[in-house]
């Protein structure tokens, strides 16, 4: 392989690390605080339908800096998205593991609405929108690569979200919320309702986020099939990181290195890309039965221990 | 009570010895039940009471020794081999099925058909032999918490269990409750059933048993007919003779000069809405002034309720309450409501009014202060950053206490404070709390223990019927008040 081709390489595993990384967190960030928000999709979705809508309307005012506009908006459509769920469970009780399922077929259908009304291109013959301007797009970071400056955002992202997890009173209680919310809520006094709600909003903020970078970054324009279910495998990142922000990154290029791999194999040598869904399973599968014989483990130690080394003292 | 046979025993066990890793937990036990009798087995946690009586119900394969089941030596590999040679056992933890009626719950793991009909004639019966009384067609999460355990044993006599093992039975249940099955007991070894009683708590021991054993860091120290010895040469035995505290120290006198001071909680007039239970406590009204040590008793979890109120986690329903600002709270359910147990110990720590802290977590401060209550409050943990779950429950508790009095509160309040902790974890909580007293923080608990009551509060107060009367400083006093005079037998 030429050294032109491995960077290209490189850069494409970056390019797909970058919306599984910000997707990743945004799972992480919710399955700490005991929230399976399974809605990644859903939200990166409407990030990437608002920021698209807010470039197109708007771009020709602001010049490059609708960048900047786009993806807090894309950001808050996000947010918003996710905070149907999280009043649906503060409310009614409702679980947001079928809620967030929900709403991620609800933002399917509309976008492809959208770019089959509102938001299509002005020659109405494709289900899609307009193509950005050349100035509402992320800069390459390197050149012959489509690397872009989205991914400097998502590393920074999961230092951040460390940062906050581990050195913050906020993300204090919201771990403390999702490893033991009655003592959350008697010892420490945390309100458990509003750090539910908090936590919505900063995974769906999340997932959203990487939709707007997406359009900005990679598609330049909105579309049904724009994620290739970046919001599902964004769960096997969180899991395989162990929820932990930092390993998200890690994680993440790693299975951006998967997909782009998968589909370099499939042009190369034929094998189809779908060897990197099975092999996306099969890790899960893995994390989930390795997970469940250290919880076994861990039980029978306990029992032994209660057994005999308890209170020889 | 039977006077001591000879040779013949319903249930032996001989020179039982077992090791876990290189720690021996029991070494050349020897234990005779006689038939038709009650056995106490006391020791505190980790004596090996629970691996001797696991050992005799086939889950733990001794290491050396004989088991032996009227006379005959037996091999048991399983818990279904125990039951099939006469043993029943009932754990801490009951082992039910909630969905499940009562009889279905009985008949689980039987083989052929379920009969509903015959399954609940037979339990009948078995309930009219007993006096265990429960309703075959009832769910077994319909049940109380005594219901479970009346199910328990049934579900054991069920299966024809000529040998009884039960585990800690009164831990879980308040006193009037606890009276209740001690007096069962009794009733059901008239019916020539033998039943080995593991428990802690002295007093149950000598009152309704014949037989005691004493287990201490897995020798058999003692063995005796009941009528051989008293409340305090048990205790000697069981913590041994260089951890002997006096247990029954009252509430010392230095206190009693801050009565005079103003009271640090009051409540006029207070209504509390109760979540659990239908009967509202109505216009309660308290005063406590610093350094006091007042106890609260009650039947059915009312006072946790009021508690919960004055630590200011509910809200009252009417009335005017007055708490300091700084207040501590311990409550019951250590594992549920006070501690987290996948943090370590500085996170738990850090735990305590986490709720209005802003901006970063000051973490070497904390971890600063969370070192120096280990030491302080002699916390057996590695180090900070053991998880809490890992550590003993007396140990747990001393941690939940140590934070709550970390920053000098006011008051603490706390819900039943020695909650399933041996003689020595119990003993060091009480000292804890006279100490805050003495600083001059106003303790408020309530215990299901009326001895516990007696030992450590200034002033006792009784629920009863949604209202709060003032009770004189004794067991029976206490005792009268909760059951009220009608329901005494």
């Amino acid at each position: 392989m030429s050294e032109l081709a491995a960077l290209a390489l490189i850069g494409d595993m970056l390019v797909r690390a970058t919306p599984l990384i910000l997707t990743g967190l945004a799972v992480a960030f919710a399955f700490q605080a005991g929230i399976l928000n399974i809605g990644a999709e859903g939200q990166l979705l409407i990030g990437a339908a608002c920021s698209t809508a807010i470039t197109l309307k708007f771009g020709h005012t602001l010049g490059a800096g609708i960048i900047i506009v786009s993806l807090i908006g894309g950001s808050f459509a996000g947010a918003a998205w996710a905070a149907i769920a999280a009043e649906l469970r503060t409310r009614f009780h409702v679980l947001e593991v079928i809620s967030t399922i929900m709403l991620n077929f609800i933002a399917l259908y509309l976008v492809s609405f959208l770019v089959r009304g509102p938001l299509q291109e002005p020659t109405h013959i494709y289900p899609q929108t307009e193509t950005m301007p050349l100035y509402a797009r992320l800069p390459t970071l390197l050149s012959g690569t489509r690397l872009h400056a989205g991914f400097i955002i998502a590393v920074l992202a999961g230092v951040a979200g460390w940062w906050i997890l581990q050195h913050t009173a906020a993300g204090f209680r919201l771990r403390a919320a999702g490893k033991n919310p009655s003592a959350a809520k008697i010892a420490g006094k945390i309100n458990i309702g509003r750090t539910t709600r908090n936590v919505f909003l900063i995974s769906g903020a999340l997932a959203g986020l990487a939709g707007a970078i997406e359009v900005h970054g990679v598609t330049f324009a909105l579309y049904e099939n724009l994620s290739p279910g970046y919001g599902y495998t964004a769960i096997a990142v969180a899991l395989l990181a162990g929820l932990n922000p930092l390993w998200v990154i890690a994680t993440g290029i790693f299975f951006g290195a998967l997909e782009a791999g998968a589909s370099a194999l499939q042009r190369d040598a034929g094998i189809p890309v779908t060897i990197a869904s099975v092999i996306e399973a099969l890790i899960i599968l893995i994390v989930l039965a390795a997970g469940s014989i250290r919880s076994l483990r861990s039980l029978q130690s306990s029992i032994v221990s209660n057994e005999s080394t308890a209170e020889i003292a | 009570m039977a006077e001591p046979g000879p040779v013949s025993s319903a249930l032996e066990l001989r020179g039982i010895s077992k090791r876990f890793g290189n720690l021996q937990a029991l070494s050349n036990v020897s234990l005779v039940l006689r038939p038709g009798t009650v056995h106490a087995l006391l020791g505190e946690n980790g004596a090996g009471k629970s691996t001797l009586m696991r050992i005799a119900f086939g889950m733990i394969k001794p290491n050396a020794g004989q088991i032996r089941i009227d006379g005959n030596v037996v091999h048991l590999r399983s818990p279904r081999s125990a039951i099939r040679a006469g043993i029943g056992m009932v754990h801490q933890h009951f082992m039910l099925v909630p969905a499940m009626t009562v009889a279905e719950n009985i008949e689980l793991g039987g083989r052929g058909f379920f009969d509903a009909r015959r399954s609940a004639a037979r339990i009948r019966q078995l309930v009219e032999e007993t006096g265990l009384i429960l309703d075959p067609l009832a769910r077994a999460d319909s049940l109380s918490v005594a219901g479970q355990q009346r199910l328990e044993i049934v579900k054991a006599l069920a299966h024809h269990a000529r040998v009884l093992i039960l585990d800690e039975p009164t831990a879980v249940l308040a006193p009037a409750e606890a009276q209740e099955l001690l007096t069962l007991i009794r009733r059901l070894v008239q019916t020539g059933r033998s039943i080995v009683l593991i428990t802690h708590k002295l007093q149950d021991a000598e009152r309704f048993a014949d037989d005691v054993s004493v287990l201490r860091d897995g020798k058999l120290v003692l063995s005796s007919p009941v009528a051989d010895v008293t409340v305090e040469s048990l205790a000697r035995s069981m913590l041994g003779p260089e951890r002997t505290t006096n247990r029954t120290q009252g509430p010392t006198e230095q206190r009693q000069q801050h009565t005079s001071i103003t009271p640090v909680i009051r409540l006029e007039h207070v209504d509390v809405q109760r979540k659990s239970s239908p009967k509202d406590l109505r216009n309660i009204s308290l005063e406590i002034r610093p350094g006091e040590i007042v106890g609260v008793a009650a039947l059915d979890g009312a006072a946790a309720d009021l508690l919960r109120v004055i630590a200011g986690r509910y809200k009252p329903a009417a009335g005017k309450l007055i708490t300091p600002i700084r207040i501590g709270f311990v409550p019951e359910d250590r594992q549920r409501d006070a501690l987290v147990g996948d943090f370590n110990v500085s996170e738990n720590f850090a735990l305590r009014d986490s709720g209005q802290r802003r901006g970063r977590m000051p973490w070497p401060r904390l971890r600063r202060e969370a070192n120096a209550l280990i030491d302080s409050f002699d916390i057996r943990a590695q180090s900070i950053d053991t998880l809490a779950r890992e550590l003993s429950g007396g140990n747990q508790q001393k941690l939940v206490l140590a934070r709550e009095l970390s920053d000098n509160p006011a008051a603490l309040i706390a819900e039943n404070p020695t909650w399933g902790l041996d003689i020595q974890a119990t003993a060091e909580i009480h000292s804890r709390l006279r100490a805050a007293a003495l600083d001059g923080c106003a303790v408020l608990f309530y215990s299901s223990d009326i001895d516990e009551l007696v030992d450590l509060a200034d002033r006792v107060f009784v629920i009863r019927d949604g209202s709060l009367t003032d009770v004189e400083r004794g067991a029976e006093a206490i005792g009268n008040a909760l059951l009220g005079s009608s329901t005494l037998t």
